[in-house]
């Protein structure tokens, strides 16, 4: 690789484009698999796009691959830096949150990789959602730099870089139906296991509906709960749970009610009582551990729901649990 | 100092804003806007406490108890008895699941 003068005793720059090659196309499949969790990192620190020059402009993000590659894929035909930050192989969103995509790493990089050697500006265009990690100011006072939010999403870069203004629409957070399907792989590979043994367990102890309908509460959570989640009524995202757990149980409950007539009335409600406390219990829980996947959700909100509704969650098992304890040793 | 809302923790005081519009520029959530000069609160409710606006407005008129909003670090917190993050806990997802998909995070 050649050495700009610029470079001596300092870390060499690398040089990148913006094709994605299969095997980044792989590495984005099994990172939104979750497949490999932590491995999908590329090497922090300074990149030329192109051919940049001392005009070019310096754009920076995560060292997690899908954030790279989402930055350099969308400056296609551009000449820029790219500085990347060590996040751990976190995305810009959760890291900022985090404090690593922050004004310490960012200075710190600046100076390491020497950015105002190569380019006569003294600006850094930062993805926007790393602005929950990065004080604009404290930067400018520490390295000199000032700091620019681009827009949230690189894709909207080439037209930010025309103006430098983002459009209200480039700064809002949007969670739309591709973005929450996109979720539902790494959600389902997540809870795939516990779902196996949870209806293995059931399979033992009450039988296969029983174990389809922990299943299919399992399954409501993890993948029909980020689909209608805008639709589901309520605000809060447990009592949305709740309610589409229930609408689950509908025809567990009907044919389970067709099906075993020869059932004592007291087992006939336990039996009920089972279903109606299971299934939304488990949906509500997944969907409450949905809130972490997305943009929407804030930490009061959160506290709030775990306060209001873990202690519920918690009655409701147990009711359900000893009632479907109660059939399975009478109802036989 | 004014809370906004109920539902979160933002607070602002108009009195020590100086129109800078930075804060409208880094919301993620579309909560401030900039009207004659001064930043003003259109959709309190809206706010996910991410912290952007108080870290970077240069003139302190906004504060927020910022943090993660996220069940799972939280119950995780409570259970291993660490303190809820903000930035000390890493839970498993974080490295994968959030937000990573899409594009959102350039
Ligand atoms: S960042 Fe601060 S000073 Fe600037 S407009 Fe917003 S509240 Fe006002
Ligand atoms: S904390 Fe984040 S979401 Fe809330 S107003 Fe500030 S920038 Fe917007």
């Amino acid at each position: 690789m050649e050495q700009d003068h610029s470079d001596v005793g300092r870390q060499q720059i690398q040089q990148t484009n913006s094709q994605l090659t299969w095997q980044n196309r792989l590495d984005h499949v099994l990172a939104r698999l979750g497949i490999r969790r932590g491995n999908h990192r590329v090497a922090p620190g300074l990149y030329r796009l192109g051919v940049p020059d001392a005009g070019s402009p310096v754009l920076v993000t995560a060292n997690y691959s899908l954030s790279f590659d989402a930055l350099r894929s969308a400056l296609a035909g551009h000449d820029a830096y790219l500085l990347v930050l060590d996040t751990n192989g976190v995305n810009v969103w959760c890291a900022a949150g985090k404090g690593t995509f922050g004004t310490d790493e960012l200075v710190r990089r600046v100076q390491q990789v020497g950015v105002s050697d190569l380019v006569s500006n003294r600006t850094l265009i930062l993805p926007q959602l790393g602005a929950s990690g990065v004080s604009a100011l404290e930067v400018r006072k520490r390295c000199g730099f000032g700091v620019e939010y681009g827009p949230v999403r690189a894709v909207d870069l080439p037209a930010y870089l025309k103006d430098h203004r983002a459009t209200p629409e480039m700064r809002q957070v949007r969670f739309d139906l591709v973005d929450r399907l996109t979720l539902i792989p790494v959600e389902v590979v997540s809870w795939f296991l516990p779902t196996l043994l949870l209806g293995a367990l059931l399979l033992l102890l009450g039988g296969w509906r029983l174990a389809s309908a922990a299943i299919s509460a399992m399954f409501a959570g993890v993948v029909l709960f980020p689909i209608l989640l805008p639709w589901l009524p309520t605000r809060d995202f447990t009592s949305k749970g709740f309610f589409l757990g229930g609408l689950m149980v509908v025809p567990f409950a009907a044919a389970a009610s067709a099906e075993s007539p020869d059932l004592g009335a007291l087992l006939r409600v336990a039996q009920m009582l089972a279903y109606f406390t299971l299934m939304p219990t488990l949906t509500a829980y997944l969907s409450l551990n949905f809130t972490g996947s997305t943009p929407v959700a804030s930490r009061t909100g959160v506290r709030y729901e775990i306060d209001r509704y873990v202690p519920v969650m918690a009655i409701l098992a147990v009711a359900g649990i000893v009632s479907a304890i109660a059939v399975a040793a009478f109802g036989r | 100092m004014q809370r906004v809302s109920p539902l979160n923790s933002l607070a602002f005081d108009p009195g020590l804003c100086s129109g800078c519009g930075t804060c409208v520029e880094v919301c993620p959530q579309g909560v401030f806007i900039l009207q004659d000069q001064a930043a003003v609160v259109t959709r309190p409710d809206d706010c996910i406490e991410c912290g952007a606006c108080e870290l970077n407005c240069p003139s302190a008129a906004i504060t927020v108890d910022s943090g993660v909003g996220c069940a799972s670090a939280m119950i995780w917190g409570a259970l291993s008895r660490r303190k809820v993050p903000g930035a000390s806990l890493v839970v498993p997802c974080c490295t994968t699941s959030t937000l990573d998909g899409s594009a959102e995070c350039t």
